[in-house]
């Protein structure tokens, strides 16, 4: 055919259809959800890492002599800027606290996810691979803790233990792998049914390797989006059983256990409370709005 | 029918069987139940009596027989710190509990129903991206943090409602708010998603096409099948939200099952701890049991499974 006549038709000659990557690159960015929530997400990662750095004051640093000084918005004489946020009732300032309280909040919310992603992927995985049997016991497992009440058997069990991080983490990571499970295993039976799992157990792949190379990379977009949730999930848990005082214990800045120790002084001093809880809100809501960014972008289908 | 009920009945008491297995070994992750009752520094005799009197020189499988006879007459064991029967002190502050569980469900419904079958209709209009901002927010709110706040504009600026207490029903407004709102993002997703659904199907269209008015569409047809998961999803968080009422009981000061629990891990007191995990379980799997007949015996598809 001859070339064409039209002025500036021939450009279109020389654009390639556009790679999956590049199309996932442009939902991404089309995606204000995910962006914006990714972007508060970095921002408060990037307070945990550098809160040594950023926080003015130490953070444990007590001093009667200085308590209960407002916020620099508050229209007090007291308010200053060597203290933004104020200071607590023990006189340390709010601000450094509420940096140092971002990295418990992380790192309770990372490690609980990991803990309890491991249980969860694996139970789902094996249930909706092999199937039967298998799956059976798997249903009864995740049934059995779907009726275990959550917040009281965590508050219970680290009572009896005795409240540190590393339980609260345990704890947390122990009880909360079941929407892992039941998600992977039908991300699992999904793809088990597909031609190139067929192919791999015609070849003669072991099972170990079918699941890990065949399997796990089609249902990581699954998994990501669920590691999100739970984390969230995790750290809207530490912050109550710490408000409960079963949590990280004083005098560790944790923002579910500031807010508890300003419970008292909330009808003087509201902003004691409005602090911390919007720091909490603001990292549940990034963490949220970043997991159901990525399953629109990388599971459009899934769209709820 | 009988088939799948039998089925279902036996998978809800073997789960309610492994629950009362495991609650009924929380008595030994604190180490030995004894000592931790006699106190520290208490002495060895002392600790002896303890055990005998409690049982605890038993051993563990007939501990549990029994534990588990005496809970199925009824029998919960007696408090460590209140002097009373478990089972009697369990019996009165449930229905608190219940009430409050109810209003909450009440509450989450009369807010997500009509947001979600609203936003199905007009989907992308200003009251669809208003139900999203309001799952979303729900999603991310601190429940304790949420109750503090409602404290202080409702109870304390506005001074509209009573603070704590559970003797009157202005009582019972803010804590089923706190306790509620958590329900209302996936009862409204179900319910936008279920009518969604049943709008693009054939029936619709045959009932749009025979010139009935769209009220009428929607209320008479379409709603009636979107509604049936909303139902029974609304059933199993009724059950999630007994179990996560001990925060809410506890800022509101509410006397009942959640604020039993919480007074009760301050004393560690044991046997009302596991009543409390046991009964809240067993409520949870009878819910989601009724649940499943309810949904078989409305879909028939539903019954192989």
């Amino acid at each position: 055919m001859a070339q064409t006549t039209l002025p500036g038709l021939h450009i279109i000659d020389g654009i390639a259809a556009p790679t999956p990557g590049a199309l996932l690159r442009q939902r991404i960015l089309r995606h204000w959800g995910l962006l914006s929530g990714g972007l508060i997400l970095a921002a408060i990662v990037a307070m945990a890492i550098f809160a040594p750095l950023l926080a003015p004051h130490d953070p444990y640093d007590q001093d009667l002599a200085r308590k209960l000084i407002p916020p620099v918005w508050h229209l007090s004489a007291k308010a200053s800027w060597t203290y933004p946020l104020g200071t607590d009732h023990l006189g340390r300032d709010y601000l450094s606290r509420l940096l140092y309280g971002s990295r418990i909040s992380l790192l309770i919310g990372f490690s609980a996810m990991l803990i309890s992603g491991v249980i969860g992927t694996t139970l789902g995985v094996l249930a909706g691979y092999f199937g039967g049997r298998v799956d059976t016991a798997v249903n009864f497992i995740v049934t059995t803790r779907l009726a275990m009440p959550v917040v009281l058997v965590a508050l219970a069990v680290v009572s009896l233990v005795g409240s540190s991080l590393t339980v609260v983490i345990w704890v947390l990571g122990l009880l909360l792998w079941d929407r892992f499970a039941v998600v992977m295993r039908s991300a699992t039976q999904q793809v088990r049914s597909r031609e190139f799992i067929v192919a791999a157990q015609a070849v003669g792949c072991s099972t170990p390797r079918i699941l890990l190379a065949e399997v796990a990379p089609n249902v990581l977009n699954h998994l990501i989006v669920i590691a999100t949730l739970e984390m969230a999930q995790a750290i809207l848990l530490e912050a109550a059983l710490s408000f409960l005082g079963l949590g990280v214990q004083p005098p560790t800045p944790s923002w579910g256990l500031m807010v508890s120790e300003a419970k008292g002084l909330m009808f003087f001093d509201p902003w004691l409370i409005a602090i911390p809880g919007i720091a909490l809100f603001l990292l549940v809501l990034s963490i949220n709005m970043l997991g159901d960014g990525l399953r629109d972008v990388t599971a459009p289908e899934n769209r709820g | 029918m009988v088939a799948f009920t039998a089925k279902r009945l036996g998978v809800a008491l073997l789960v309610a069987l492994t629950v009362s297995l495991i609650t009924f070994s929380m008595i030994f992750v604190s180490g030995d139940p004894a000592v931790a009752i006699a106190g520290e520094g208490a002495r060895a005799e002392d600790v002896d009596a303890i055990r005998k009197f409690y049982g605890f020189d038993r051993p563990i499988p007939v501990q549990y027989a029994d534990w588990l006879t005496g809970a199925l007459k009824g029998d919960l064991g007696r408090s460590y710190t209140l002097r009373q029967p478990v089972a009697d002190v369990i019996a009165s502050r449930l229905p608190v509990t219940l009430a409050l569980g109810a209003s909450a469900i009440l509450f989450a419904l009369v807010l997500a129903i009509p947001l979600g079958v609203v936003a199905a209709v007009r989907p992308n209009s200003f009251i669809d991206r208003f139900a999203l901002l309001v799952a979303v927010v729900g999603q991310a709110m601190p429940s304790f943090w949420f109750a503090l706040t409602l404290i202080l504009w409702l109870g304390v600026y506005w001074r509209l409602l009573p603070i704590t207490g559970s003797d009157h029903w202005q009582n019972f407004v803010m804590p089923a708010i706190a306790l509620g709102y958590y329900v209302t993002p996936a009862v409204m997703r179900l319910t936008r998603a279920g009518v969604l659904e049943v709008l693009s199907s054939d029936y619709i269209r045959t009932a749009r096409a025979k010139g009935l008015r769209p009220a009428k569409v929607l209320f008479k047809h379409a709603l009636r099948n979107a509604i049936i998961p909303v139902v029974s999803l609304a059933a199993v968080q009724f059950g999630f939200m007994l179990g996560g009422s001990i925060v809410i009981e506890t800022i509101f000061q509410i006397n009942g099952l959640g604020y039993l629990a919480w007074e009760s891990i301050q004393r560690k007191d044991l046997p009302v701890m596991q009543a409390i995990v046991l009964v809240l379980s067993v409520i949870y799997v009878l819910l989601t049991l009724a649940a499943d007949l309810l949904n078989a015996a409305l879909d028939p598809r539903l019954r192989t499974s």
